[in-house]
């Protein structure tokens, strides 16, 4: 007689515990898809991460933290879109050097204090002062902000840099240039607010756990240097209710072959590629094994200063040796790792930008050799009479592979005899800065996604313009550029000039590679930047 | 009684005499040990200002008075000898070894103070693993020379010595965590055992492996002394004259192998700190020098120099312990 009873209890009990588990799983409001129980997203870093200081953070790793912890005038959405962040909209006037954002009323620091316009001027005068020596205290050059110059040098203080708070809720910024595209600089994380009462009491331990204050979706939890950091749901923000993630750890792992082994294992949702094992991994776990064009490109510079190499300031030189690279041997032999052969030096992935039809882009490679060849021969460069040039590079076993491949090309191409050199990395940077190189492996990525970012470098004031190339036409270009609302025009003909006069060998554009377990969901793969944002992943049910 | 008393005195003073020498020499050794520590930080001091760039160099290099204002905060723009005095100033009065240049919110006492204890650790287990299975490895394989046991003894010594940890760890990842899922594929947590046993295999094999092989050759050299043969000779059982005849002086050659054995055993591996990510000081100190954070690298080289100095002293004072014919 007991029996019905006590199986129907049962089943109840059981019915019951799968109910409520559905219900605290959930499903996500806009997909509908069913979420796991475990909203824990763990991944892997190389190296460890330098500071979550918003003024003080440089790398990339770095800038991931801060935009988890703290929250800017505006975000990104999963297209590199601006959406709005702490600030609901903006207005500027004609001449775009005067900024007014209106920030939202809702948005709370994690100690419960409201986050008001009065923190965005103390952080952006922190990020300026020469007392806080910040290595990205250029970034508030580049904004142009008014007096940045005068603050930076020491000769004004900070409170004289054009940012003022009108009200709480009101932030003006005053620019010395016009910069249509200002309110995307506002993604960047030297530009999110800091908490000044934590800042002055900690000093420069406020970053640490237990007392460090952000304002945003997460709270840094636990950080144990070059082995975890843990982030956890900040429940202040002020959209804490459309996050999804919980918690967010990250695990140091210094080597990638390690890194992915743990994955496989299953300790982290997020791994690295070990390289040259991407076509293998692609063909084992196809749904899993990511690859996606990055903002960059990898190029070798050509040393046209007085102290470059004579045969080097002949530009049919220059450009046999460029059509002679074929990059097709590069990204699918070398790399194998979806990269884009590069024949112009600002990624196609770049917003507003449309790769011009560069004329030996357009050639087949049995062309570009031929034309290649006939070049090296008016140079008055052949069999004879071979050319001779060092190609340098920072050490590692990617840039030798690459570096060996383009020095075989050269010569069955054009007999041209490449020596290889390489240097350990600072003391590359050295070598190059001070253009003691004929040729010079060069990477660069871009800080924002707009052509500038690139062309810029190759301007004669640029200090990154480690070749010296100087050509006034593409300074005026790039000049008058800056106060274009398009400017794609100019951007088009400083690559023709670039693709004439061949200053840089453009050889591959990067591609972003790693493991990403099949049921994170909400990978920005469309933000060319990969500005993420932990509380736009979510896990879902297996 | 007398004569008692007389032969207690001299006992006394034999005693005494050894102690004060050995006090003596002691004080002696400390003496040489600070102008040798001094030269060293003075040394690389320099090298490491020499070396091309600095911690402020990068891909992107940075504004001309940007730098300038880092360097200042820094006291990078100041002459080098001022660095190195400010630098030095700042360890003998206030025991601070200045801040990181790369990790901006960390000073060095903080790098040091969480990786020393992590790298101490598993450095620690490593040698008493090492000499617990190495030892044992090479007396046995003296013993029962051009046996079996023998063959199979050296030849695990020379396959744990050939198998580099850079080849070991990845495998025992690969077999522990991914295919028999039994212990984490690294990470600390405060050095769980679980998070233990990989680095510790991986570090201490090779090391073991050179205890075994010095083990083994100096134990055969005594065990064919004259003075064994003769014990041998008044009938001494095997256990007596092994453990009283053979194992002290064969240890001499092992004692002075693990001096500095020790000291590279606690004061970092980079190649487990990497596989592993057991967040010591081995990695800190090679991203240090690659980073050119100077402070870091002038913290852990002088903690590195000062555990030299310190372990060959005491492996002398061992030595002297153990071979009496050696004096002060």
């Amino acid at each position: 007689m007991n029996y019905l009873p006590k199986s129907l209890a049962m089943g109840f009990v059981l019915a019951t515990f799968a109910a409520s588990s559905v219900f605290a799983a959930g499903t996500h409001p806009v997909t509908g898809e069913a979420l796991a129980d475990d909203q824990t997203f763990t991944y892997s870093l190389l190296d460890e991460f330098t500071t979550a200081d918003p003024q003080m953070v440089e790398d990339v790793s770095g800038s991931y933290f801060v935009r988890d912890l703290f929250e800017g005038l505006m975000n990104q959405d999963a297209d590199g879109n601006l959406i709005p962040g702490v600030a609901t909209g903006y207005t500027t006037n004609e001449a775009k050097d005067v900024y007014t954002f209106t920030l939202r009323d809702n948005a709370r620091w994690s100690d419960g204090n409201q986050v008001t316009a009065h923190d965005f001027v103390y952080a952006w005068r922190r990020l300026a002062d020469p007392a806080t020596a910040s290595p990205y205290s250029w970034f508030a050059d580049i904004m142009a902000l008014e007096n940045v110059g005068a603050v930076l040098s020491g000769e004004s203080p900070p409170e004289a840099l054009g940012i003022r708070a009108l009200d709480n809720l009101t932030l003006e910024v005053r620019l010395t240039a016009s910069l249509p595209y200002f309110a995307a600089m506002t993604t960047h994380a030297s530009t999110f607010p800091s908490p000044q009462w934590t800042v002055k009491t900690f000093g420069d331990d406020w970053t640490k756990p237990g007392k460090i204050v952000g304002n945003g979706a997460y709270v840094l939890t636990e950080h144990i240097p070059n082995e975890t950091a843990t982030r956890e749901r900040n429940s202040l923000y002020w959209n804490n209710d459309a996050t999804i993630i919980d918690k967010v750890v990250t695990l140091v792992i210094n080597d990638e072959n390690t890194d992915f082994t743990r994955w496989q294992a299953g300790e982290t949702d997020k791994g690295a590629v070990p390289s040259g094992q991407y076509p293998r991994l692609k063909a084992e776990y196809p749904d899993e094994a990511i690859s996606f064009p990055r903002l960059c490109t990898y190029y070798y510079t050509f040393n046209l200063s007085p102290s470059g190499q004579e045969a080097l300031q002949d530009v049919r030189v220059r450009q046999a040796l460029s059509y002679a690279l074929d990059r097709s041997v590069v990204t699918d032999k070398v790399l194998q790792g979806g990269q884009i052969q590069a024949f112009t030096f600002t990624p196609g992935a770049t917003a507003g930008f449309e790769v011009p039809a560069v004329a030996f882009g357009q050639m087949t490679q049995d062309e570009r050799n031929a034309k290649a060849k006939e070049l090296m021969a008016e140079a008055g460069y052949g069999p004879d009479n071979p050319l001779s040039v060092e190609v340098m590079y920072n050490t590692s076993e990617g840039h030798k592979k690459i570096a060996i491949a383009v020095q075989q090309m050269w010569k069955e191409t054009l007999g041209v005899e490449a020596t290889l050199a390489n240097q350990e990395w600072k003391t590359f940077l050295k070598t190059r800065g001070g253009q003691n190189f004929d040729i010079a492996r060069g990477g660069w990525c871009g800080d924002y996604n707009e052509a500038s970012t690139f062309l810029d470098l190759l301007t004669t004031p640029s200090g990154y313009n480690d070749g010296k190339f100087s050509n006034a036409e593409v300074d005026e270009l790039m000049s008058s550029a800056r106060t274009m609302s398009d400017a794609t025009d100019n951007y088009t003909r400083v690559e023709e000039i670039l693709a004439n006069e061949m200053p840089v060998i453009p050889v591959y554009h990067y591609t972003g590679v790693f493991m990403l377990r099949n049921n994170l969901k909400g990978w920005p793969f469309n933000n060319v930047e990969q500005n993420v944002y932990s509380r736009d992943l979510y896990k879902v049910a297996d | 009684m007398r004569c008692f008393f007389l032969s207690g005195t001299i006992l006394g003073d034999i005693f005494l005499s050894s102690i004060w020498d050995m006090l003596n020499y002691i004080i002696k050794r400390i003496g040489i040990a600070i102008p040798t520590l001094l030269i060293l930080i003075v040394v690389t001091f320099y090298l490491m200002h020499s070396a091309p760039g600095g911690p402020f160099t990068s891909e992107k290099p940075l504004p001309a008075q940007v730098l300038a204002n880092i360097e200042a905060k820094y006291g990078l723009d100041q002459p080098i000898w001022r660095q190195m005095t400010t630098y030095l100033w700042g360890i003998l009065t206030e025991f601070d070894f200045g801040p990181s240049y790369k990790y901006h919110s960390r000073t060095v006492n903080e790098i040091i103070g969480q990786g020393f204890p992590i790298t101490l650790k598993y450095g620690f287990w490593s040698f008493i693993v090492a000499i617990g299975v190495g030892i044992p490895l090479g007396a046995i394989a003296a013993i029962r020379k051009n046996t079996w046991i023998d063959y199979f003894a050296v030849g695990i010594s020379i396959g744990a010595q050939v198998l580099p940890n850079f080849v070991m760890a990845p495998l025992l990842i690969i077999v522990f965590t991914l295919w028999l899922g039994w212990l984490p594929g690294g990470g600390w947590h405060g050095g769980d055992w679980q998070y233990l046993v990989m680095p510790v295999i991986a570090l201490s094999t090779s090391y073991m492996a050179s205890i075994a092989r010095i083990t083994r050759s100096s134990m055969l050299e005594v065990l064919n002394a004259n003075y064994i043969r003769t014990a041998r000779a008044k009938g001494l059982p095997t256990k007596t004259i092994f453990f009283r005849h053979v194992f002290k002086p064969s240890l001499l050659p092992v004692i002075s192998y693990l001096g500095p054995a020790f000291v590279g055993l606690i004061t970092g591996s980079v190649l487990i700190d990497i596989f592993f990510s057991t967040g010591g000081m081995g990695y800190f100190f090679v991203n240090a020098a690659f980073n050119r954070d100077y402070a870091v690298m002038m913290g852990i080289t002088i903690l590195v120099g000062s555990l030299t100095i310190l372990f060959s002293l005491i492996v002398d004072l061992l030595y002297a312990w153990i071979d009496p014919k050696i004096r002060y």
